[in-house]
């Protein structure tokens, strides 16, 4: 009851604060908003998946059952009971939300160990390869986008659109394969698979430079699609700014073509592009598991795929959950990084 | 000797030239109007004076000396070094022409900065002192707003202090009030007249408003399609215009001391369109002028001097003004 007094008492406190700090109070409060918002969310999507995820069939039992070539009725009784699937579908339900209320995300039947354990393990693999393709993608397909809308019409831009073109039409399998042939068995400069070399005792620095060899080629084709739509979407977004009488204005000063580029083209062009990144990271786990699957990268993505195959349900629904939080936050953010770019956009 | 004098300029586009053989000048503090509807080039015109023409346009011919310098001839680097310092521009739409991203501090610290070399914090002050010497109310506050806070006669103001940052000698306003509302549109010329005398600026207005020539320019210069019809001080041309053109124009707006109002009776208009003026091989107004002979068809009309500073690109009416004895001078 007492908070809208003090905010209203504080009121010119708190503008003069926010002409100066970005992250402001208003910011604050958004943040808590999409907090509350997102609670709601992510419990639907839980309660949807766990439905969806039923209508494969077989379970996790079978699955065991099948790949030790031979049960008995006993022994399949055994394993349901054990996972708990004998239980009725609602009560499998419950006491899976019952799990989550206590910060549980359940048992792996098939892994025989905590799901937010397993998930723990590679969690980090996939955030570093979500988070290296998006932004080299935006770096890239930026500064490609910018220079196309320079060059406008002439060859450099045709050139840079037929690439584009290129990226956004191969899948990222293909193109995985093809950097593998070319980098790896042909000019032996980069590993072909794994998070780091196998066998190799390195520590620090060199520890860090065998991870990174490994990280470029699964980036890499990860990002190109990205790149691409990046590239186009700044070229369209800088040619309509361009157009722009506040740019006309900006020349009228006795601006560089650079510093009008950079800072009021640029600024204003972006925009468009945030919102595309946002949308993309939750995007970008999907591509993730095709991805991790050609270079053999311990990710969330091979994890999710290798769960699907022995229907390991616990792991696909936490594996579901975390994405889900994760594009939540990433909307979130993007939100604020909008309102931070552009003070027409209000903070609600 | 005039601060700005542009002679026999001509723009070309691939497929037209909206802009051909124009000269007029201006002299140190003058204000000067650049007349004329909507498609007669003033525009083009200005924009071409600080070489900012749209892509496609291009200064075919022609010179544009700038206090001893043509600034036709100078390269990118010395062009840009005199825009927004010696000739400023504002223009006509002050709801598009601000960055909606950058804060009001940050558009009008930008130019100071540069062509000053002022510091931040100095050139922060400087950005104060000039939105308060716009009149803008609470500047100190207003300078951290953005523009989509302000309304359009606000934001115009905002153009104004960007435009005399740096004590310009020469400021170009294309049409500055045309998007405004009435009431606002004499603020904001009452504005740039006081700061043309406070700053010692040559102000070239342009505009399509005789009410505004009528009370703020020193001398006019009235276009039409491309090419200047009639130059002359205020008084003369609007007590004696000798172009049909300008005749027309001075009809076809109200005007309250002759007791002429639209209730009492219609307002004159000419007939036809400017587009009529485009496959012209003579006398562009030709098609729509009702003095017009069959010379006027093929040959196009030389300015001629009806007085000393009265220039008219008429010969119809430059004759028979001068039977007459040219009776008002």
């Amino acid at each position: 009851m007492s908070a809208p007094l003090i905010l209203s008492k504080s009121a010119p406190l708190i503008a003069a604060m926010s002409a100066r700090l970005i992250p402001s109070p208003r910011v604050l409060k958004a943040l808590r908003r999409s907090l509350l918002q997102a609670i709601p969310t992510v419990l639907i999507i839980v309660i949807l998946n766990f439905f969806l995820l039923r209508l494969a069939p077989g379970n996790a039992a079978d699955v065991l059952a099948g790949e030790a070539g031979a049960a008995t009725a006993e022994t399949m009784a055994a394993l349901r009971a054990r996972f708990g699937l004998d239980l009725p579908l609602m009560e499998q339900l419950f006491a899976y939300l019952g799990n989550l209320a206590q910060f549980s995300l359940g048992q792996s039947p098939r892994y025989n160990m905590p799901v937010a354990e397993l998930i723990g393990q590679r969690l980090p693999n996939t955030l570093i390869l979500m988070l290296l393709a998006l932004g080299g993608a935006l770096a890239v397909g930026i500064a490609a986008g910018a220079v196309m809308a320079a060059f406008a019409g002439r060859w450099t831009d045709r050139a840079l659109s037929v690439l584009a073109l290129l990226f956004y039409s191969i899948p990222g399998f293909w193109i995985g394969l093809m950097l593998i042939v070319l980098f790896s068995v042909k000019l032996g400069w980069l590993p072909s698979g794994g998070a780091e070399t196998i066998g190799a005792v390195h520590s620090g620095w060199d520890a860090a430079l065998d991870r990174a060899r490994h990280l470029v080629l699964p980036t890499v084709s990860l990002a190109l699609f990205y790149v691409a739509i990046y590239a186009r979407l700044t070229r369209g977004a800088m040619l309509e700014v361009k157009a722009q009488d506040y740019i006309r204005t900006a020349r009228a000063k006795g601006l560089s073509p650079a510093a009008v580029t950079i800072r009021h083209t640029l600024r204003n062009a972006l925009l468009p592009v945030t919102t595309m990144a946002g949308v993309h990271l939750g995007g970008l786990m999907g591509g993730a598991v095709v991805v991790e699957t050609v270079y053999s990268w311990p990710g969330l993505g091979r994890l999710a795929y290798e769960a699907v195959m022995g229907r390991d349900f616990n792991v696909l629904l936490g594996i579901l959950l975390l994405s889900s939080l994760i594009v939540v936050a990433v909307n979130a953010l993007i939100d604020l990084l909008q309102a931070t770019l552009d003070p027409r956009i209000e903070v609600r | 000797m005039a601060l700005l004098n542009v002679e026999d300029l001509t723009i070309a586009f691939p497929r037209a030239t909206p802009v051909r053989g124009l000269s007029f000048s201006v002299n140190p503090r003058e204000t000067v109007a650049l007349v004329g509807e909507s498609g007669s080039g003033k525009s083009l015109t200005a924009l071409a004076l600080l070489g900012l023409l749209p892509s496609g346009a291009r200064i075919a011919s022609g010179r544009v000396a700038f206090a001893g310098r043509d600034l036709t001839a100078l390269k990118d680097r010395d062009l840009r070094a005199v825009r927004g310092r010696d000739i400023a521009m504002i223009f006509q739409e002050p709801m598009t022409s601000l960055n909606p991203v950058l804060t009001l501090g940050d558009q009008i610290t930008e130019v100071v900065r540069l062509h000053q070399g002022l510091s931040r914090a100095a050139a922060k002050r400087r950005a104060v002192e000039l939105l308060d010497l716009v009149r803008i109310p609470e500047p100190q506050r207003r300078v951290d707003e953005h523009p989509h806070q302000l309304s359009g006669g606000m934001r115009q103001r905002v153009m104004i202090a960007i435009a005399v940052a740096c004590s310009p000698k020469l400021l170009i306003a294309d049409e500055p009030t045309t998007a405004l509302d009435v009431t606002i549109q004499a603020q904001v010329l009452d504005l740039l007249d006081g700061l043309r005398r406070d700053l010692d600026m040559a102000l070239l207005l342009i505009t399509h408003d005789l009410g505004v020539v009528a009370e703020w320019a020193d001398r006019v210069v009235v276009m039409y399609a491309g090419r200047k019809v009639e130059e002359a001080p205020f008084a003369p041309l609007f007590a004696a215009p000798l172009h049909p053109y300008t005749r027309g124009l001075l009809n076809a707006s109200p005007r309250l001391e002759e007791g002429h109002h639209h209730s009492l009776g219609p307002l004159l208009e000419i007939p036809g369109s400017i587009a009529s003026a485009a496959a012209e091989t003579g006398c562009a107004f030709a098609p729509r002028c009702p003095l017009v002979r069959a010379a006027c068809r093929t040959r196009v009309p030389e300015p001629m001097a009806a007085a000393d500073d009265h220039s008219v690109a008429c010969p119809v009416t430059f004759t028979r003004e001068s039977e007459h004895g040219l009776a008002v001078g």
